[in-house]
């Protein structure tokens, strides 16, 4: 099922062809970021507000830059600054914003499944998911195969969109690190999976999700090893404002344990391909040296965040038919 | 949406079928040389033409214009793609049209730009694509080549070189390409 | 008032049997064919279940501190549209009722409304978990169930104490089985749906470990003991078991646990938010079996009012519980539809004999419920179509709160008609 449309909350469930679209589309919009005049007026006229109930500069100014260059209006509600209090109901502040007229509404909050909860309160308004709680990140999933993809595409000579999921058939993807409470670890591992790829995953036992039966992964029991088969490898950031410090007894074990280290990756194969979502917490899951390499995309990960975002948006809200 | 505009949406995501040809190959290359030396003969000089062609049907014959033009007058006239995607005006009203690459590069100024399409219908690709021109600069001038004209514009605007007039009605297709051009209609696979 | 139910199908303790049922001066006159029915408002039963008015042993009224979710006046009304005739209200108001003044306040407020309204005391406190409250004193005026409901007592230590307590005393300690420490955070069951979505999980080893602690508390100091809303199948069989060994312990289950399940969280609607909460599908079908084998004492509604933009918040933020007086019949009847003797033994005579509010416990305002129907009882009857559809509406009910997971589901069987004290207070969907 398209996105084409719909609101885009998850990635669980969503089939290749979907995710395939994305991608390609996104591939239109790098050409559009690479010109002088980078916008199109696909979105002219939309109103989308951006409602940042968790703090994200980074996250935030993708998603409002790329609904810009789409010709949309934003609207934006950075909720740290605003004068929404705890307990005021969710309902009530998205109808608050949604009396303004808006056609879409990107949100991004603490809580699991707040997304899926606002698309309930104003089923005429496209939701975007921007990261909800532990749930699910989905445009982070979709720009970090978007990157897998146009990087492996590259290499052979080729655009991302000539190879269309071929690249992923047997891929080998290793995630590392607190699974248990990562949006990004669900929205990558659904996304690398409905493209075929083979996905295991590295933590220390308290890191792994309570029960992972239905999970299309496989838990690593030898990281070293592990490091070796895979051919991208996704780290993901030691959440400490989740409380994840409990679950482990110190960073610096967690860093020996299942760090990318230097010397980690001193032995890896210079064709595997690292990625981050960011922020990075440099020494804890990730050496500094190791975070400044070639193989190392994270910027290229920022950059394409915005034509992603900018897929996102134009398939979701231009595909909503206006049936006046 | 009105009757005219659901036919449309259906017919978008449909297949062609043919029902008789009315120019082979031969009929289309000969149109074409036609096309090229009246663009010479218009601007004089092809220094400072690029032949842009529209995503997708337009680009093999704007391919073709080029090469036809770079043969005629010796001279190496450029080409480039162009996608108007994101440029129409019925993105709120239809099903999403698929993106395709734009190869454009740089700044038009100066340069006579041949727009180039496969078939001229309603006028609507031909607004969208003037309207994505102007976010390149200002063209010295911008003329509009088809190979196909089908009458049943909507806008008021006019082709500068047409390959073949062809009258149609309002449900029947037409296919034009290199290889020659069709009439039919638009059904299910 | 006079009062006549004909033709009805009578339920007693272990039979049935097709009557009409004669009712006059609060009491039941008799019970028998073609009964003389001069002077009485006669209300046909034909094809309806006639039995004992039911009785919650688990409803929270909300009344002091929290009554723009619930009063006691308008809980007792949704507890007679749903077949009840006396409620026990549960001590986690605000403040707690952990003291004489406040349980003789609900007491009274309890006294102007349509159904008996007894009262649980807390167990300590404030119900803070540290030192006992009045249990005695409380006792003194009619209490007879004492809870800290809400929560469970955390420290053993002070649970075991407790227990020493209130042996002599002849009342019921009840037991809301979880252990914080590791139920802390948790939203919903602890399990792959949980990890899927990404709330934090509640896992069945906090109920159960707590279970069994206090079935070993009680195996030392005896006395009796209540587990309220049990939610698995670990749980139920761990009290089956101890009942087994003499153990003077009883169980209740709430219909949520036995018609929902965790995936009913999967669309992140905090109505389904509920502590203990929605189990697996194989504890559901555990507790539908106990129903059905008598391997559960009662079920109690565990009516849970929450103001309606509460219910509203992100889930992890929305308070838990569940609306359950008026759809606690027709749910159940979803499992005892073909055994009514089963039927009114869990939803009456079962939670009556838990309360000790039946006419041999000598209760100080003279009710008495869960009862034979049979002439010289207190009339506290309802009467019950057990084939009646009907959607549940969130909109029309007699609760202040709109927090009922139900809205929209069919269900077959309705309480048509309420009768308390010899009182027709409900009748055909109106209070009387």
């Amino acid at each position: 099922m398209s996105f084409r449309g719909h609101n885009v909350l998850t990635l669980e469930g969503v089939d290749a062809s979907s995710i395939l679209e994305v991608l390609d589309t996104a591939e239109s919009f790098v050409e559009v970021n690479q010109r002088t005049i980078k916008k199109v007026p696909a979105l002219k006229g939309r109103v989308v507000a951006s409602l940042f109930f968790e703090e994200s500069t980074r996250t935030r100014l993708s998603f409002e830059t790329a609904a810009k260059r789409l010709g949309a209006d934003v609207v934006s509600l950075a909720v740290a600054s605003s004068s929404v209090k705890k307990g005021e109901s969710l309902r009530d502040t998205i109808a608050t914003v949604d009396a303004l007229g808006i056609d879409a509404v990107v949100l991004r909050h603490k809580s699991s499944g707040a997304a899926v909860q606002v698309s309930r309160f104003v089923p005429h308004v496209r939701v975007i998911n921007g990261g909800d709680g532990l749930h699910q990140h989905p445009t982070q999933g979709l720009l970090d195969v978007f990157t897998v993809r146009q990087i492996l595409a590259n290499r052979a000579g080729a655009l991302g969109s000539e190879t269309g999921g071929e690249l992923f058939k047997g891929l080998k993807v290793l995630i590392v690190g607190d699974i248990r409470h990562s949006r990004v670890a669900r929205s990558d591992i659904a996304a690398y999976t409905a493209l075929g790829a083979e996905v295991r995953v590295a933590a220390p036992g308290t890191l792994l999700p309570s029960d992972l039966t239905g999970w299309p992964v496989t838990v690593v029991e030898n990281f070293e090893e592990a490091l070796a088969w895979a051919d991208v490898i996704g780290l993901l950031r030691l959440q400490q404002e989740r409380g994840t410090g409990a679950f482990v007894p110190s960073l610096s074990e967690f860093t020996a344990t299942f760090g990318l280290t230097t010397e980690r990756a001193a032995v890896l194969d210079p064709t595997t391909i690292i990625l981050h979502p960011g922020p990075m917490n440099r020494g804890v899951e990730i050496d500094s040296l190791v975070a400044d390499r070639d193989n190392a995309f994270m910027t290229r990960q920022v950059t394409n965040g915005v034509p992603v975002r900018m897929a996102v948006l134009y398939l979701s809200i231009a595909g909503s038919k206006e049936l006046a | 949406m009105t009757t005219e505009e659901l036919r449309q949406d259906r017919l978008r995501g449909l297949a062609f079928f043919a029902k008789s040809q009315l120019l082979t190959g031969d009929d289309v290359a000969r149109a074409m040389k036609r096309m090229a030396h009246e663009i010479i003969e218009r601007n004089l000089e092809v220094t400072n033409v690029l032949v842009i062609g529209l995503q997708r049907g337009g680009v093999p014959i704007a391919e073709r214009l080029a090469a036809l033009l770079s043969e005629i007058s010796g001279q190496l006239v450029p080409t480039a793609a162009l996608d108007v995607a994101f440029y129409r005006d019925d993105i709120a009203s239809s099903p999403l049209r698929e993106a395709s690459m734009t190869t454009l590069e740089g700044d038009l100024a100066g340069k006579t730009v041949i727009l180039v399409d496969d078939v001229l219908f309603t006028g609507r690709t031909i607004r969208a694509a003037l309207l994505a021109l102007s976010d390149w600069g200002r063209p010295e001038s911008v003329q509009l080549a088809t190979l196909v004209d089908r009458g049943h514009r909507e806008l008021p605007i006019r082709p500068d070189y047409v390959g073949k007039n062809i009258p149609t009605s309002r449900t029947e297709s037409v296919k034009a390409t290199v290889e020659g051009v069709w009439l039919g209609t638009k059904g299910e696979q | 008032m006079t009062l006549l139910l004909r033709g009805g199908t009578v339920v007693g303790p272990t039979a049935t049997h097709i009557a009409d049922v004669l009712i006059r001066d609060g009491r039941i006159a008799a019970v028998g064919q073609n009964l003389d029915a001069t002077g009485a408002e006669i209300i046909d039963a034909s094809g309806c279940w006639v039995g004992p008015a039911l009785v919650d042993i688990h409803t929270h009224l909300r009344e002091p501190g929290r009554e723009e979710a619930e009063t006691i006046e308008s809980g007792a009304n949704a507890g007679v549209l749903g077949g009840y005739g006396a409620l026990v209200a549960m001590p986690n108001t605000e403040p707690a009722l952990d003291n004489v003044a406040l349980v003789s306040y609900v007491l009274a407020q309890g006294a102007k409304t349509r159904l008996d309204v007894a009262v649980a005391g807390a167990i300590t406190v404030g119900r803070q978990g540290e030192s006992l409250a009045p249990i005695a004193e409380m006792a003194a005026l009619g209490v007879r169930l004492f809870t800290d409901d809400g929560t469970g007592v955390q420290n053993p230590a002070v649970m075991r104490r407790a227990l020493q307590y209130a042996a002599p005393l002849g009342v019921r300690l009840a037991q809301h089985c979880e252990d914080e420490a590791l139920a802390a955070g948790g939203v919903m069951n602890e399990g792959a749906v949980s990890a899927r979505l990404g709330l934090v999980g509640r896992p069945a080893l906090a109920e159960e470990l707590m279970v069994m602690r206090d079935i070993e508390l009680l195996r030392t100091t005896g006395g009796r003991l209540h587990f309220l809303h049990l939610s698995t199948a670990r749980s139920l069989a761990l009290v089956q078991a101890a009942k087994a060994q003499g153990l003077d312990v009883t169980s209740e289950i709430a219909p949520h646990h036995f018609i929902l399940s965790e995936e009913s969280c999967e669309g992140f609607d905090a109505h389904f938010k509920v502590h203990p909460p929605l189990r697996t599908p194989s504890d559901v079908l555990a507790l539908r079996a106990a129903l059905l084998d008598g391997g559960v004492d009662a079920v109690a509604t565990d009516h849970a009012p929450h103001a309606p933009e509460l219910k509203d918040l992100p889930f992890d933020e929305a308070p838990a519980g569940m609306l359950g007086l008026e759809h606690a019949a027709a749910l159940t009847l979803e499992v005892l539809r073909d055994d009514p003797v089963a039927f009114f033994q869990v939803l009456s005579r079962g939670p009556a004999r838990i309360a000790q509010l039946r006419a041999i416990d000598n209760a100080p305002d003279g009710s008495a419920h869960g009862g034979d129907v049979v002439a010289g009882e207190v009339a506290n009857l309802v009467v019950l179509d057990p084939h009646e559809r009907w959607h549940v509406d969130k909109n029309a009910l007699a609760s202040r709160a709109t927090n009922t997971p139900y809205h929209g589901r069919e269900l077959h069987g309705k309480v048509r008609a309420t009768i308390v004290r010899g009182r027709l207070v409900m009748n055909e969907g109106e209070l009387q």
